[in-house]
């Protein structure tokens, strides 16, 4: 499989009023479409990840896709029965229109000038992609955390093109802690002197040190107390303390790891964007904060997942969307899985997990 | 009606009765789903239009397997999820002993329903009685563990019900009594072993 690239000419406005003349979006699409096209499901993705959802490139084959576990042939989602599209959100860092693309009105890189987007524009654009793939109705949009308020969203804008919502791992609108940590995580970005205000790109270099960071927060929140515990407790690197401010436990180096790796490809006017569509997400807000009423008009399907140990995106916060969904009379299923890793869950395996999404699918007529 | 459908209902015999009163295209709430396939004969057969509510991770499982809505949850902490008269029936088959709030879940269930249908094991059977009497606690086909492993802890006779339904507030509609499979009419609360009841808020 390979990346691609659709280009659209018309243009999308966007919810903080700007409107894009033009945008490419970056996807990969996995199985065949059935001639009724009634097999199609998008996979929408969350924070960091791309529109590369499952297997590896004939040219890299250690760059295995972010969902290669729950999407495949024979997997949980399995390619052999549906066409699966990952796409590549606008603002993305992954070859989609974004910061990093030339602004049409100065041929320089947008940088901080690209808008603010928001997850209502990003299910936009990705309903020209499916017009483009010839896809009138989704059987399914599935998604885990940010990915999950996507397939929500899609219920919402477009209740006639999408048949089935996967929602695993998500909440209906941010909690304030929620929102603090997106801010703690950019306020590490844009107080870097290296930032330049979003036009660092300019000046050949890259706020890596606030992306590091902002990345490093994000992990604490992603794991539960008990995973962190279990995977690193308080081992120390060397064996002993050292006394002064190097990495002394398992813990800082992971932590540093993983935000070193992170800040050597991924866009920190990105990250910003996303955390922002992540904090403004709220369909209730419309609907004088009544998420019951802003679920009358989804026609889909649902299957809502949690995780007992996610404390980013609680169970309680699955549990609001299934009663908005209950109030409205509409066809719910809800699992809470009993997993100890916390909002990552999402990505493992389970098997209970697994095998309920594999039914679920299974369940869906083509 | 499906061979599992036939086999169900004659494992089952209290479903036999649950499903005869509920009324075509109802909007039903089982409270102890299972494996979901009451909801499934009920949806498949009458039409119903119904939630299962299941804590087990393999009945969960099994339910989405049937392609029925399940919502898993402790009925311990209530029926928060549901508005006031949500439901046209709420079901509670054979789980009523094995709660510890027995009397919470009465009346969540006529708060979110419009009736509550209810079947439990018949404490007072001749044969539980007789086995008390030789000192032993009761062990039967309705009731098959030994005391020590048994998930039941709110075990009660027909006339123990009939007065929590009666401290309650509830006016008991309809009651069929039934040991193996067949109804009772003679001395209920002696002859049968399992009883269905169909109530509504008074």
């Amino acid at each position: 499989m390979t990346p691609q690239k659709a280009g659209f000419t018309q243009p999308l406005a966007l919810t903080c009023g700007v409107t894009l003349p033009g945008f490419e979006l970056a996807y990969e699409t996995y199985g065949k479409l059935n001639a009724a096209r009634s097999n199609a499901v998008l996979v929408p993705h969350a924070l960091n990840a791309s529109h590369h959802v499952a297997g590896v490139y004939a040219d890299a084959p250690d760059n295995v896709g972010w969902w290669d576990n729950m999407v495949g042939p024979g997997k949980p989602l399995d390619t052999n029965r549906f066409f699966v599209v990952g796409v590549n959100n606008l603002g993305g860092c992954h070859g989609s229109t974004g910061p990093m693309s030339p602004n049409p009105a100065t041929g320089k890189p947008w940088g901080g000038d690209f808008p603010v987007v928001t997850v209502e524009d990003w299910v936009n654009a990705q309903a020209h992609l499916a017009d483009h793939l010839g896809i009138e109705t989704f059987a399914a949009v599935m998604g885990g955390s940010l990915g999950a308020m996507q397939s929500l969203q899609w219920a919402l804008s477009f209740p006639d093109r999408i048949r089935h919502a996967l929602v695993v791992a998500a909440a209906p609108k941010l909690s304030a802690q929620n929102i603090a940590f997106n801010e703690v995580a950019r306020q590490a970005i844009t107080t870097d002197p290296e930032f330049h205000g979003g036009h660092y790109y300019e000046h050949g270099v890259v706020p890596r040190t606030g992306l590091r960071l902002a990345r490093m927060l994000g992990h604490i929140t992603y794991l539960s107390d008990d995973a962190m515990m279990e995977k690193f407790g308080r081992t120390l690197r060397s064996g002993a303390l050292g006394f002064n401010f190097d990495i002394d436990f398992e813990i800082e180096s992971y932590l540093r790891y993983q935000g070193d790796k992170f800040s050597t490809y991924f866009d920190a006017n990105t990250y910003l964007r996303i955390t922002k569509a992540l904090d403004y997400f709220d369909p209730a807000a419309d609907f004088g904060g009544d998420l019951s009423a802003a679920m009358a008009r989804a026609k889909a399907a649902f299957l809502v997942i949690s995780f007992t140990s996610d404390w980013r995106f609680a169970p309680s916060r699955s549990r609001e969307i299934v009663r908005a969904l209950l109030d409205n009379r509409r066809v719910v299923s809800y699992l809470e899985i009993d997993a100890p890793h916390g909002h990552d869950a999402f990505l493992m395996e389970d098997e209970r997990y697994m095998n309920a999404v594999r039914a679920y699918f299974g369940n869906i007529e083509l | 009606m499906t061979d599992a459908d036939r086999a169900l209902l004659a494992s089952r015999p209290d479903l036999a009765t649950i499903a005869q009163w509920v009324a075509p295209n109802a909007r039903v709430l089982d409270l102890g789903c299972g494996d979901g396939m009451l909801l499934r004969y009920l949806w498949k057969e009458r039409g119903s239009h119904g939630y299962g509510v299941e804590i087990d991770d393999a009945k969960v499982g099994a339910s989405v397997r049937n392609d029925v809505n399940v919502l898993q949850m402790d009925l311990e902490s209530g029926l928060s999820a549901f508005g006031d008269g949500s439901f046209d029936y709420v079901i509670l088959s054979q789980t009523l002993q094995a709660m510890r709030h027995t009397e919470d879940i009465m009346r969540e269930m006529v708060r979110v329903g419009r009736e509550a249908i209810v079947s439990f094991p018949n404490f007072g059977h001749w044969a539980s009685r007789l086995q008390v009497v030789k000192g032993r606690m009761p062990v039967s086909e309705s009731l098959p563990h030994a005391w020590y492993n048994t998930p039941n802890l709110h075990l009660c006779t027909i006339a123990d019900f009939e007065d929590l339904a009666r401290k309650i507030g509830l006016n008991i509609e309809e009651r069929v009594v039934l040991h193996e499979g067949r109804p009772v009419t003679l001395l209920p609360n002696l002859f049968g072993s399992l009883a269905v009841y169909r109530c509504a808020a008074g």
